[in-house]
This record gives C-alpha cells, sequence and structure tokens, in this order.
C-alpha cells in the first residue's frame, strides 16, 4: 500500500498539459467557459459506435486518460441516452446499426446535438454507401458537427466539442 | 517440401482410404494445399482432428459459377490448406460437427455466398440480420445493390436465442448500444440470481461488406482497408494483407521494410496491452491501475507519433515495404523510450500482483480450461493463458522474426489474473524485441515497387497480431485488382471462448471477463 502511495505522489497531477501542447491547454479552458455560458457548467455525451473499426473509440478513451483529463472541464460521458445532451457517433452507419442508432436519438431529450466523429461518420470514409452501409452519419440522423479525422486525435475532439459549444444554442 | 505434420495427415489420409491430390507447396506458401473432393470434405477433416491439427479459418471464393472453398489447418507450425471445388446449388458437409470453431464461419459463409451445408449443427442465420433478404448474397458477382431505393433498414428483432426455461431463471439483453464507449454487439443471458447459466453473442451489428468493398481494389488501396478491418490492429491486418500480396507476387521486401513493420507490429502490442490491462483493473474499480497504465501507453503513442506520424501508425505499411523512415536519432529515442517504460511497467505490474483486492476479483474469475481453449482451438493470449503455446513469430517464422529470441509466456490457469499476466509479460518480451529490432535495423530502401502483373494470383498473409494469428487471403484478378480478400481477424475464435468462460461467473464480472479477452467486433463482423 505504501508502494501505491509513493507512486501516486510520485506521479502526481499529469493533466497539466506539457509545453508542446499548449494549444490542449487553450481549448480546454475555453472549453469550460463555452460550458459555463451554455450549459451551466457541464455536458453529457453518450456515444454510439455505428459501425467503426474502433479506431474512433481508441481516441475516445483516450480523453478520459490522465493527460487529457476532459472530465476537468465537464464533459462527461454516460451510460444512458436519456442523460446526455450530445450524441457522439463513430464509424459510418451499418445497416444493422440504423435501429439502434435512431433509437438511441430518439431517446435523448431535447434540445440535442448530434457530432459525427472520425472521417467514416462524416463522409463515409473507407466504406462508404454499400449493401451494408448507410455511409456518412447526416444519412441517417442530423449532424450538428463533423470532426474529421482517421482517427480524429483526442485535442481534435476536444476542438471539435468546443466549436459546438460555441454555436448558438438552439431554441426547441 | 511437405513438413513432417503434413506428411503424417496425408499418410493418415491414405490408410483411411480417402483420395487426396497432390501436395503443392507452391500455390499459398508457407501453406502446402491439398485438394480434396466434396464427399470427402468432412472425412478429411475428421483425419485432421485424429492427427491433432487446429483449425484455423475457412471461406469461400466464387469462380465463374462455381465456388473454391478452402480450410486452414496448422499443427506445430506447419500450415496446410485443404481445398474443393463445388457448384452452384451443391452443398458442402459442415466441419463444425468436428471443429467447433468452424461454425460462425460457415454460417458466415452461407450469409454472403449461399453456400448450404449438410449436417451442420447450428443453421441460423449468423452475419445477416435485415439488411438484405434471405435468398440474396452480397458476395455473388451477380448480387445487384440498389442502395436508393430502400428505406430505413428494420432491427433484427426475430433472431431465435436459446431459451431457458425454469424456476428462477432470468434472462438479460444487453446491447448492441453498450454503457461504455465500446464496439456495438448483443448478448442474451440466462442467469439464476446472479449467476449466468448461459450466454449467447449475436454480432454482426458493424458488418460494413469488407470482403466485397475489397474486390476491384488495387493493392495500395486494399492496404488502406485491411488497416480499417480493426482499427486496434491496423498494423498488424496492413501487414497480414501485405504479405499475401506480396507472396502472390513473389515480391522481395526491402528487409529495412521488414524491421519497420516489426517496429511498429510490437509497439502496437504494447500500446493495446497497458490499454487493455489498465482496462482490467478498472472493470474492478482499482483506479490506480488504469490512470498509471493509460499514462504510459499515452507516452507511448506520442512517440509513435512523433516517429510514424500517426498514433496507430495507420497507413504506414503499405505493399512493397513501408510509408516511412527512422533516422539515428528516433532510434535512440525509441531505445531509451523501451528501456525505460519496460522498467517502469514492470514496478507497476508488481504493485497490481501485490494487490489482494485485484488478486481476489480477477484469479479463478472467468476461467477457460486448457482442455476448453483445445476443443474451440484458441489463439493469442487467449490460448497462451489457458496452455496453447503457439506463436506465430516463433513457431511459423516470418522475416525478420527468424533473426530475433524473445520470449513466449504460457500459463495453465486460464482464468482473467493469467490473461491479465500473459499480456504484461509480453509487453516486457516486446520492449526486449524492440530493442533488438532497432539495433539491428540494416541500411537500404523501405519500399520495393509493386510489379504489374496481369495473371490471376494469390497468397496467404499469417501474421502474430497482438490479438493472435491473423490470416489473410488475397486473390488478384488479370488487371491486377483485388478478385478475393478474406481477412480471419482471431477473434473468429475468441468470441466463443467468451460464451464458455463466463459461465458460472456472475453478472457483473462479465465486463472484466469480456475485457480479458478483447475480441473485436469489427474485425469478426467485417
Amino acid at each position: 500500500m505504501l508502494k501505491l502511495f509513493a507512486k501516486m505522489i510520485g506521479t502526481g497531477l499529469i493533466t497539466e498539459p506539457p509545453p508542446d501542447d499548449a494549444t490542449f491547454a487553450s481549448l480546454g479552458v475555453d472549453l469550460k467557459r463555452s460550458l459555463t455560458r451554455n450549459f451551466r457548467g457541464s455536458i453529457a455525451i453518450r456515444h454510439v459506435d455505428a459501425g467503426s473499426c474502433n479506431g474512433c473509440e481508441l481516441e475516445i478513451h483516450a480523453l478520459n486518460n490522465a493527460f487529457y483529463n476532459v472530465e476537468c472541464y465537464g464533459v462527461h460521458f454516460v451510460a444512458s441516452p436519456r442523460h446526455a445532451d450530445v450524441l457522439l457517433v463513430t464509424g459510418p452507419v451499418s445497416r444493422h446499426m440504423e435501429a439502434a442508432l435512431r433509437r438511441t436519438w430518439e431517446a435523448m431529450p431535447n434540445p440535442k446535438w448530434v457530432i459525427a466523429s472520425g472521417t467514416c461518420a462524416c463522409d463515409g470514409g473507407e466504406f462508404g454507401i454499400s449493401y451494408a452501409s448507410c455511409g456518412a452519419v447526416e444519412n441517417v440522423l442530423p449532424v450538428d458537427l463533423r470532426i474529421p479525422g482517421c482517427p480524429p486525435s483526442p485535442t481534435n475532439l476536444l476542438a471539435g466539442l468546443l466549436q459546438l459549444m460555441q454555436k448558438p444554442v438552439a431554441e426547441e | 517440401m511437405a513438413g513432417s505434420e503434413i506428411q503424417s495427415f496425408l499418410n493418415t489420409c491414405a490408410n483411411a482410404n480417402i483420395p487426396v491430390g497432390e501436395p503443392d507447396s507452391s500455390a499459398l506458401p508457407p501453406a502446402v494445399v491439398i485438394s480434396v473432393s466434396v464427399h470427402f470434405w468432412c472425412q478429411a477433416a475428421r483425419v485432421a482432428q485424429d492427427c491433432g491439427l487446429r483449425w484455423c479459418a475457412f471461406w469461400v471464393s466464387p469462380v465463374g459459377d462455381n465456388f473454391d472453398a478452402f480450410c486452414v489447418l496448422e499443427k506445430s507450425g506447419d500450415y496446410l490448406v485443404l481445398k474443393t471445388r463445388t457448384g452452384k446449388g451443391e452443398s458442402l458437409p459442415s466441419q463444425a460437427p468436428i471443429f467447433s470453431a468452424a461454425d460462425r464461419l460457415e454460417r458466415h459463409a452461407h450469409d454472403l455466398l449461399g453456400i448450404e451445408f449438410v449436417n451442420a449443427p447450428d443453421s441460423r442465420r449468423w452475419t445477416r440480420h435485415q439488411a438484405w433478404k434471405e435468398h440474396e448474397f452480397p458476395l455473388r458477382p451477380d448480387f445487384v445493390d440498389s442502395p436508393g431505393q430502400r428505406g430505413e433498414t428494420a432491427p433484427d428483432t426475430e433472431y431465435p436465442f436459446a431459451r431457458a426455461r425454469g424456476r428462477g431463471v432470468i434472462e438479460i439483453p444487453v446491447g448492441p448500444v453498450h454503457a461504455g464507449i465500446i464496439e456495438p454487439g448483443h448478448f442474451r443471458f440466462q442467469a439464476v440470481g446472479e449467476m449466468v447459466l448461459n450466454l449467447e453473442e449475436r454480432l454482426g451489428y458493424v458488418h460494413k461488406g469488407i470482403e466485397k468493398l475489397a474486390v476491384g481494389r488495387d493493392p495500395e488501396s486494399l492496404a488502406r482497408l485491411a488497416g480499417r478491418v480493426s482499427g486496434d490492429s491496423t498494423v498488424s491486418h496492413a501487414w497480414a494483407a501485405c504479405q499475401a500480396l506480396e507472396r502472390a507476387t513473389a515480391l522481395e521486401v526491402p528487409p529495412r521494410a521488414l524491421w519497420l513493420r516489426a517496429i511498429m507490429a510490437e509497439r502496437e502490442r504494447v500500446a493495446n496491452h497497458l490499454g487493455d490491462i489498465g482496462a482490467i483493473c478498472n472493470d474492478v474499480g482499482f483506479a490506480f491501475g488504469q490512470y498509471q497504465l493509460t499514462r504510459l501507453k499515452e507516452c507511448f503513442v506520442r512517440t509513435s507519433h512523433a516517429t510514424f506520424g500517426h498514433r496507430f501508425m495507420m497507413d504506414r505499411v503499405v505493399p512493397g515495404g513501408v510509408s516511412c523512415d527512422i533516422d539515428a536519432a528516433q532510434i535512440d529515442t525509441m531505445t531509451q523510450e523501451a528501456q525505460r517504460l519496460s522498467q517502469e511497467t514492470a514496478e507497476i505490474v508488481s504493485m497490481l500482483e501485490y494487490s489482494e483486492s485485484l488478486e481476489d476479483r480477477l484469479m479463478t474469475t472467468g476461467r477457460l480450461t486448457p482442455e476448453q481453449a483445445n476443443q474451440l482451438g484458441v489463439v493469442g493470449y487467449v490460448g497462451r493463458a489457458s496452455g496453447r503455446g503457439f506463436d506465430v513469430r516463433r513457431d511459423r517464422p516470418y522475416a525478420p522474426y527468424d533473426r530475433f529470441e524473445f520470449a513466449v509466456p504460457v500459463y495453465r490457469a486460464g482464468d482473467v489474473a493469467a490473461r491479465a499476466k500473459i499480456r504484461a509479460d509480453e509487453i516486457g518480451a516486446s520492449f526486449e524485441l524492440i530493442c533488438q529490432v532497432l539495433q539491428s535495423i540494416p541500411d537500404g530502401p523501405v519500399k520495393a515497387r509493386f510489379p504489374d502483373i496481369k495473371t490471376v494470383c494469390e497468397g496467404l498473409g499469417i501474421i502474430e497480431g497482438w490479438r493472435g494469428e491473423i490470416l489473410t487471403y488475397v486473390q488478384l484478378g488479370e488487371e491486377g485488382t483485388t478478385t478475393r480478400f478474406f481477412p480471419r481477424d482471431p477473434s473468429w475464435l475468441l468470441w466463443p471462448a467468451l460464451e464458455q468462460l463466463v459461465q458460472d461467473n456472475i453478472v457483473p464480472d462479465f465486463p472484466v471477463c469480456n475485457k480479458s479477452v478483447n475480441a473485436s467486433y469489427s474485425g469478426h463482423d467485417l
């Protein structure tokens, strides 16, 4: 147990971004400001993999690691669509996931936003439209924001979220 | 020349009066191809089982109006391909009664190509949900897709799951959308109280038609697609596809490119293992392990980005070589990083091992016995945690692994703790390997020009990805473009293991059992 504590104290807080990542720091702080203005300090995201190769998921996971620590800006991932403000969709929408994706979106309370994350979600990417794929997310749901990248890095994801926050809040 | 295991298979076939063709070791090296008539398809599999061969893969290729069926078997690193030809409307005897691993790949072949299997233990659809009809077969050349005319795809609500009835038996449907940041799939549990009686998986939700999308692609574009079969294994899948392409066209890859591929493949292994051990800790509420190991993973992928220009090294393995190079300073950086992180990982892992609460949650949880593992033909770390020591890098080495010494850890406990421990050991072995590869990297070009070959040719790529053996078949046609691509991700063999190892565990331990196997949904659904 003592070893554990020694390691924790030795590691310290690493969320302070390293110097080469200054952009990320400004993004994070800006994000917090937008959140306070538009969302009273926090935003809940429900992620749905609608057909991704799992590359995008690795980077979304990374958002939660100690370096990016996205929760410290008030952004958190939730298990139920009923608790979510934002639907974060990755992958081209496979036809086998089409109904599940629509139902997840329908289960979210208004106002709600949809982010298409990753090149496949933005334009179908390497997979496009086929007998098994609907292609881009916008072919299935109304999309508010696109974050391209194969996969988008955690910094890009955060920059994307910020962009969404700065859009005027939709009146429902 | 046929290896000794193949020879013993041939002798046993001869003794059992099963007529087989001449062994051909030039068609799909390193495997030996043996043709057999449809009539003896099943008997040949039975002989293979008697000889102790492992069932690896099955796929079907349309040839005009006929179909060529391929089944890959392996023992002690000797690969054998059984091949047969069946006509339209004819059927194939199922090998699933002999090798249970054949079940889902045969059902996949039925859903996509309409091959009928005789005596199949399970005739339900597998990959097909509601995106195409029962009598449509997307991989057939005459399949017509009309995306403009279709409406919304219906949800797949009528799949006939196995049922359990009785006092106190409850059924728990989970998915396809899960609670976390994870790929989609459906799990149907039958439980009594908290105890899992049975788990049935229903996959295919992220089926994107990869095999069909590959048709008509040139080699470069095929490698890009292969790198997205399963994003966490992008290097190994691209390598397997490129190896198949290079073997098909007898293209010699420059040594420096092979060394660079090995560095990237080992980096992919380390990054995924670090993240997954962390996630296993997280699934039992041990935040310390998650925090520390994902921290190391992030440091590591940042170096990959700085060195290779991509955090997961996507699209760096290309036909004929690699699309990146490293300089002396980067070799130093990566060597020092490997030494430093290796030490730090060992330090953290030893702390995890001394944690009683972690031990209490992981040991004996999700146990896959060596007997079950053998019966299912499991590969990779799941196999190595249950006594099956197979590793393509050592047992059927491909360049540059034939030049290096490295440890392949094996345990027999088969529980979550053993799978976590194997992966920790493999991190250490990979760090040592990375140093060896970096120190011996030869000079020279990093890419050979891919030849313009205008004849039909085929190749087999076999790579030890971080999850286990990846086996990829590629066929090029007369235009030099792909006519058949089949990547068999190890997940095909790992998913059935999860169904077995979760039995008699409590439902709340399913996430940690699942994470300890970490089969790919995308790599399986194609």
